[in-house]
């Protein structure tokens, strides 16, 4: 038997558990400090972002869906373009002017994302994310904005002068306005010493629907009404485009939202609650409105009504409690059908596929409503409203949109001009009835016979 | 030969091709097409404004056969296609110059 062997290996077996018994422990495991970085909150504003870059195709189907068919890749373009665009500028320098520090615009500093890594943002906007990733949930929505302006143009505008345009307005518009209300140092952002108007704005009121609906009117005005339009009936080629790309709006919304509170928990809970309940019931009070006005409620209504009520629970979403959204939502979509069908009828603009309408109004209801719902016992680091006994933020509110509304407008009728001037805003009547996708891209929607 | 041309309700089709068949009239070719004629159109909504729409979808069946069955075929498409109200449809009798089969290059009467 050789028993000698078992003595010999159960020895060296000794040996080698003392030696890693003992093993000296590297010293730098014992200084280790718990990193800020929550996971939770990073993997939901990673995804928050990705979400909310989807409502941008998903903004490309709804246009697409109401544009006649041979305008449907030129208007979908419009979106897709703008994903491009918006985001190499944001990487360049578009994000230090938003966020970086400073009274008008945030300046250069962060320009190349310098500045911008895997710690937590300097100023505390959101403490427990990379501040890559706030930067990255930031650039969705600088895209987006751009892209909801489009609506108001469809049809008629050149795609280079749109190009020059959305380039101008996202740099001399867009960033200064995110500053203004949500960059450190800026002149309406609730609670900072540099603000002269503190407006309660969670997820982009102002800053995404109010600038791209009275941008859009402006443009709309500049540009002139398309060829026919009152007199032959210009109407959607494919609502079932538009439908699908409502449910995609109303699901990256979520991120929209409820990724506003810049962290995984309660509040992004609540946002995303009231955020779904408000275009709930504005889904069904604008078709209430068109059932009783027009006789039957038709799909188109019932989706632009869910859309009106997510731009009008955007600034409120993160103050508001869902009993509040419900109203919100219900308001909303009453107001923003009058302004779509009695207050555009009545006016004669041709703001092809409603922005003004939904969003710029939706967006100016939304926020004159927050001052009235928001409580602090959905949001401690808000305020209360007027129905909580506090008529101060309602004033704020109303001071901020209307301060908005000229920025923009002012703004966007410069930056129209100079684009008109330089490059001429408008398609040539021949090309403008051959259509879009012909005249501006050599193309081609629907090849069904191919 | 005759040609027909037919007008008809859309949801009248496979009666009227099986009509067709039962006479023996084996080739047709069908297209979709829009008309406007007695049968009123409808008025649809487009947000705040109202538009008629007077064209109404149709289906065009076209049909050659030897003129000794063309008399049968139109009543057969009558008597199929009819419902009593506006928008039944109509049928248009032309003569038929030659008929020339590709495949094989019979003509006349034997091409159809």
């Amino acid at each position: 038997m050789p028993s000698h062997n078992v003595c010999r290996h159960l020895r060296l077996f000794g040996l080698l558990s003392v030696f890693f018994l003992i093993r000296p422990l590297p010293l730098f495991s014992l200084q280790m400090e718990a990193s800020p970085i929550d996971p939770g909150d990073t993997a939901w504003l990673l995804t928050s972002a990705a979400f909310v870059l989807l409502m941008t195709p998903g903004l490309a189907l709804f246009y697409a869906g109401m544009v006649r068919r041979k305008n449907v890749l030129g208007t979908m373009m419009h979106s897709f373009i703008m994903i491009g665009l918006v985001s190499v500028l944001w990487a360049l320098f578009g994000y230090s002017l938003a966020f970086h520090e400073g009274t008008f615009w945030g300046g250069f500093a962060w320009s190349f994302l310098n500045g911008v890594g895997m710690d937590p943002d300097p100023y505390g906007y959101a403490g427990t994310i990379p501040h890559q990733v706030f930067m990255a949930f930031q650039l969705m929505f600088a895209i987006i904005t751009p892209a909801l302006i489009t609506g108001a143009f469809a049809e008629r505008m050149k795609f280079s002068a749109m190009l020059l345009f959305m380039g101008l307005w996202t740099i001399f518009i867009y960033d200064p306005l995110a500053h203004a209300v949500w960059g450190k140092g800026g002149w309406l952002r609730f609670g900072d010493p540099g603000a002269i108007v503190g407006a309660l704005d969670f997820a982009g009121g102002t800053v995404v629907h109010i600038s791209s609906g009275v941008s859009a009117l402006v443009v709309a005005l500049m540009i002139g009404k398309r060829i026919g339009f009152g007199k032959e009936p210009i109407i959607p080629h494919n609502l079932t485009l538009s439908i699908t790309g409502a449910g995609i709006l109303w699901f990256g919304w979520f991120g929209f939202n409820a990724g506003s509170a810049l962290g995984s928990g309660g509040l992004a809970a609540s946002a995303f609650i009231v955020t779904h309940f408000a275009a709930a019931a504005a889904t069904l009070s604008w078709s209430l409105a068109e059932w009783l006005a027009r006789g039957k409620p038709s799909a188109l209504g019932a989706i632009s009504g869910a859309v009106a009520g997510l731009v009008a629970i955007t600034p409120a979403s993160g103050f508001v409690t869902p009993m509040a959204s419900l109203v919100i939502g219900a308001v909303a979509g009453v107001v923003c059908f009058w302004a779509v069908t009695s207050l555009k009828a009545k006016l004669g603009y041709d703001d092809s596929l409603d922005v003004f309408g939904v969003h710029g109004v939706g967006g100016t209801t939304g926020a004159i409503l927050t001052g009235i719902f928001a409580t602090t016992t959905v949001n401690p680091g808000g305020a209360d409203g007027l129905f909580y006994g506090n008529a101060g933020q309602l004033g704020n509110q109303i001071i901020a949109v209307a301060a908005t509304w000229i920025f923009v407008g002012l703004g966007s009728f410069g930056i129209a001009k100079i684009v008109d001037i330089t490059v001429g805003l408008r398609v040539t009547s021949e090309q403008e009835v051959a259509g879009l996708d012909q005249s501006q891209h050599g193309e081609s929607g629907y090849n069904l016979e191919a | 030969m005759k040609k027909l041309e037919c007008i008809i309700r859309p949801s009248k089709l496979e009666e009227v091709k099986e009509a067709l068949q039962e006479l023996g009239v084996s080739g047709m070719t069908v297209s979709e097409v829009r008309g406007v004629g007695r049968q009123a159109g409808h008025t649809e909504f487009y947000r705040g404004s109202e538009y008629k729409v007077d064209f109404v979808p149709k289906l065009r069946i076209e049909v050659v056969l030897p003129d000794e069955l063309y008399l049968q075929a139109v009543e057969a498409i009558t008597r199929t296609a009819k419902t009593g109200k506006f928008g039944d449809g109509k049928i248009f009798v032309y003569e038929v110059a030659e008929a020339i089969r590709i495949r094989t290059g019979d003509k006349g009467a034997h091409a159809i």
